[in-house]
């Protein structure tokens, strides 16, 4: 029999960035707020300090900070004709789990969607008409817009002290930054990364054919920092071990340098680790939630907590997968095309470009997580797509990491994958090299969802969540054309040897790509094609929120993060001066 | 509560080669307080330079069969050549053996529950195999199919038979039965790298001549001064956690290691 603890007023399902941010806006409001993290404690002092934090091993290849699979995975096909089967490592992305979810270890890159972005299907409707659109394509508009999103993605960029310079101040174009960006309020609160010397090869040669590079913002801090809540920031020091990685001299903007602190001195929020949810628990009626389970396991039994309200903010597969296993809303049957839980998953493609200097040495192994140049000429509608055939596209750029020698070792195509060419090839390239990539939107489709794994259970006994996925023909164009601009940026650079790589014909799970995963409980305005309304609110249980990138109706060809905080500012918001003032749906 | 940057330990972390180039580069103060150094305790850092003086290695999971055939392979892998010492004397068999005893070993992140089919390339791994058992069975199969062609086990054979059967396998043209060939020579490939250029602190990496061979400079410095010095060579001593554990490299007030510059070649 599980235990029934004291109510609270909030709980939240996962601690990392969503979990975090809520945390931090509901305590300060005064609300009792429950954090309920199926993984461990950590913070940067001890458990990321130098030297045991820069084992490449331990981290960047068996994964440490990140989802014990042997515990829970997810199942994948490519379509409905495949039998799935589970991911049984992890690759292609890296689910996030203990304190700082995915937090902990991300890049920084940090960016903000275009404003065509929230409106992807009516500014291709007026602009291309549907014509450009595949058939089975799920495109759709955000219910939300750029411009009401502003205020906070500015609170997220001041909370992390996001480094960069403005493309856009209030609509005045402004020399340095991304001239496609929306228009911002106000500059951001630090100032640019620094330039290496691939990123300046990266620069001069996409400058010399017109295109508009900038330096990538980055929550990898320039100077120190006090942000609005008084929390302070290191500056980075570029040691390399950033991706993957806790950072050392919290020098990286993670949730538990941030926004976990500030919750914690309320003396309003409860942070409990090692407890995994199993399930909202609704009332008879399903209209609304009143609890959730959860398992210790430390001890391996299982509570109930109860609250007014649950916010689910454990990324985008458990998001969804709580919600299928709660009856949160109506499962989505792509057989049918009905229901709306699991539908309009989306990703991101890379196409890219490796490109090796017999004559110039780049000192790779320096790095920081968000350390790049970009350019976004070829993103979003920032180009016409009129003789195209495609919508949207990609980000490009060159980002220094810290190359780290097991997982990074690139050698000229045609070398051996071992033995003495082996050797020689990485003896001259290892730092003798970067790689250009074009960071690709991705469609939702009638056939790309997630639901519940017929067969496949994790070790709480529950379904496994299931993936079926592949790239679509929108994205297999974008690559193409994406390819033909690398192979230009390439040619302009004069290496002494490249390859330019468009997306494989199949998505596979194996390689790692990206933790861009998106959509399953997007949101709309309309209920019978959203899971949750402009606010993240179900549509069905009023008194759920569901927090993510899950939100997502298709994906934008830029990293997720820095639009996951500013709609979890703007849900927060919604909860504190809607929401409980009138407990109930906020969009009839 | 920031603490004041130090300029003078800031030039240290790149060492007196570089400090006429950092005066110009070097930045304005930045500063950061310094985390406690939980191991610099004196008497924790005896116990461990004695530690890692006695410190043993002998095979724990490698038959000496095995052993033989493992280091047979590394050998070829990474060969030692002008270039440097390869697998064999970088120690990837021993740390090779040490792994397969451990976590990665016995698959203990992986999610291994049944039912098990083989499934499409797209969906990855799904064989019911531990690393472990992959290896053992592995070795056993590759020395049949050495004793069928040569008569002789892996290890007895001339470098260009290895690097013969070495191929097969790579390319799955030599039949393991059961075990599909790619499964067993990828991951013997992947697991040699892994222990040519991990920390040395896992038993392979000897020398750090992984490490010499690319340059890399293991625990990372403070590279804040000197990442935009495009082009410039970067030419130090590589420093591993024993190294710093053990008390063996100097580290700066924040914890990152003093980079010894190397005599240029
Ligand atoms: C290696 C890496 C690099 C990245 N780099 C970037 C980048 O540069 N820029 C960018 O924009 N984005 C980046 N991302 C993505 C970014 O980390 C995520 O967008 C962000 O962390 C999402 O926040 P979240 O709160 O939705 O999920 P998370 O931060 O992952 O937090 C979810 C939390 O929920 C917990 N949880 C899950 N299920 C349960 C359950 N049933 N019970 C209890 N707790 C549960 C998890 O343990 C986890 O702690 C990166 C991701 C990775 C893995």
């Amino acid at each position: 029999m599980a235990t029934e603890l004291k109510p609270a007023d909030v709980v939240l399902v996962g601690v990392g960035w969503t979990g975090g941010i809520l945390a931090k806006e509901l305590a300060q409001a005064g609300l009792k707020v429950v954090g309920l993290e199926r993984g461990e404690p950590r913070d940067t002092n001890p458990d990321f300090q130098p030297p045991r934090i820069h084992d490449e091993l331990r981290y960047a290849v068996y994964h440490e900070l990140m989802q014990d699979l042997s515990r829970e995975t997810i199942s994948f096909r490519n379509n409905l004709q495949q039998r799935a089967l589970p991911m049984r490592q992890q690759g292609s992305f890296l689910l996030g789990e203990g304190v700082g979810g995915s937090g902990v270890h991300w890049n920084g890159v940090t960016w903000r969607f275009l404003p065509w972005d929230f409106r992807a299907l009516s500014a291709t409707l007026e602009r291309y008409g549907r014509g450009i659109l595949p058939e089975d394509a799920t495109v759709q508009d955000w219910g939300v817009t750029y411009e009401e999103l502003e205020p906070y993605y500015d609170r997220f960029e001041y909370t992390c002290g996001i480094g960069g310079k403005a493309g856009n101040l209030k609509g005045q174009v402004q020399p340095g930054g991304n001239p496609f960006e929306g228009p911002r309020s106000r500059e951001y609160p630090n100032p640019p990364m620094k330039v290496t010397r691939a990123m300046e090869l990266f620069r001069r040669a996409t400058a010399g054919l017109g295109f508009h590079p900038f330096v990538q913002p980055s929550a990898n801090m320039t100077r120190p920092y006090t942000n609005p809540d008084g929390v302070q920031l290191n500056p980075c020091v570029y040691c390399g071990f950033c991706e993957r990685f806790g950072c050392e001299v919290a020098a990286k903007s993670s949730p538990q340098v941030t926004v976990l602190p500030v919750a914690a001195k309320t003396g309003n929020f409860e942070l409990r680790t090692h407890c995994n949810v199993v399930r909202v628990n609704l009332s008879p009626d399903k209209k609304r939630a009143v609890s959730v389970t959860y398992v210790d396991l430390r001890t391996g039994l299982e509570y109930v907590q109860p609250a007014e309200l649950i916010c689910l903010t454990s990324y985008v597969f458990n998001n969804v997968k709580l919600m299928l296993l709660s009856g949160i809303g109506q499962p989505y049957d792509p057989v049918k095309n009905e229901g709306v839980v699991g539908r309009n998953y989306a990703y991101q493609g890379f196409t890219n470009a490796g490109v090796f200097f017999d004559d110039k040495i780049m000192n790779s192994f320096m790095g920081a997580g968000a350390l790049g140049m970009s350019i976004d000429d070829f993103n979003g509608d920032n180009f016409d797509h009129s003789s195209l055939g495609f919508i949207g596209g990609a980000n490009i750029a060159v980002y220094q990491t810290g190359a780290r020698p097991i997982l990074s070792r690139p050698v000229p195509p045609g070398t051996p994958r071992w033995g003495p060419q082996w050797k020689q090839a990485t003896a001259r390239y290892y730092n003798r090299f970067f790689n250009i990539g074009a960071q690709g939107g991705v469609l939702s489709y009638r056939g790309h969802y997630l639901d519940l794994d017929p067969t496949y259970k994790d070790a709480y006994g529950l379904p496994l969540l299931r993936l079926t996925f592949d790239w679509g023909p929108n994205e297999i164009k974008a690559s193409q054309y994406l390819a033909g601009v690398l192979r230009r940026i390439v040619e302009a650079l004069k290496p002494s040897k490249s390859n330019v790589s468009p997306l494989p014909e199949r998505y596979g799970i194996v390689t790692y790509q990206s933790t861009h995963n998106t959509g399953g409980a997007v949101m709309g305005a309309d209920p019978k094609t959203s899971a949750v309304n402009r606010y993240l609110q179900s549509w069905d249980v009023p008194n759920v929120f569901v927090v993510g990138a899950s939100a997502f109706p298709q994906n934008a060809g830029y990293n997720p993060t820095g639009t996951v905080g500013a709609l979890a500012y703007w849900a927060a918001d919604a909860i504190k001066n809607r929401y409980l003032k009138n407990p109930g749906p906020l969009v009839s | 509560m920031a603490v004041k940057f130090d300029r003078r330990s800031f030039l240290k972390v790149v060492g007196g080669a570089s400090l006429g180039a950092l005066v110009g580069g070097g930045g304005k103060a930045q500063g950061y307080p310094p985390p406690p150094m939980t191991h610099q305790h004196p008497q924790a850092q005896q116990v461990l330079q004695r530690a890692l003086a006695a410190h043993p290695q002998g095979y724990t999971f490698f038959n000496s069969a095995e052993a033989a055939f493992m280091e047979a392979v590394v050998a070829r892998l990474i060969p030692s050549d002008a270039l440097g010492p390869g697998g064999l004397e970088a120690g990837c068999a021993y740390f090779i053996d040490q792994q397969l005893n451990s976590m990665y070993g016995h698959g203990g992140r992986w999610y291994m529950q049944g039912p098990w089919e083989p499934g499409q390339p797209e969906q990855g791994y799904q064989l019911p195999l531990k690393p472990r058992e992959i290896y053992r069975l592995g070795i056993a199969a590759t020395n049949r199919y050495c004793a069928r062609t040569y008569s002789r086990t892996f290890d007895r054979l001339s470098a260009q038979q290895k690097d013969t059967v070495l191929k097969g396998l790579e390319e799955g043209s030599v039949e393991l039965g059961d075990l599909p060939a790619r499964t067993f020579f990828n991951m013997m490939l992947s697991d040699t790298m892994k222990g040519y250029f991990a920390d040395p602190a896992y038993g392979g990496n000897r020398g750090k001549v992984g490490w010499r061979l690319v340059g890399f400079p293991g625990v990372a410095a403070a590279y804040v001064g000197f990442i935009e010095q495009w082009g410039k060579p970067y030419e130090v001593d590589p420093v591993s956690i024993p190294d710093l554990l053990g008390g063996q490299a100097q580290v700066d007030e924040h914890g990152h290691p003093i980079h010894r510059p190397v005599a240029r070649r």
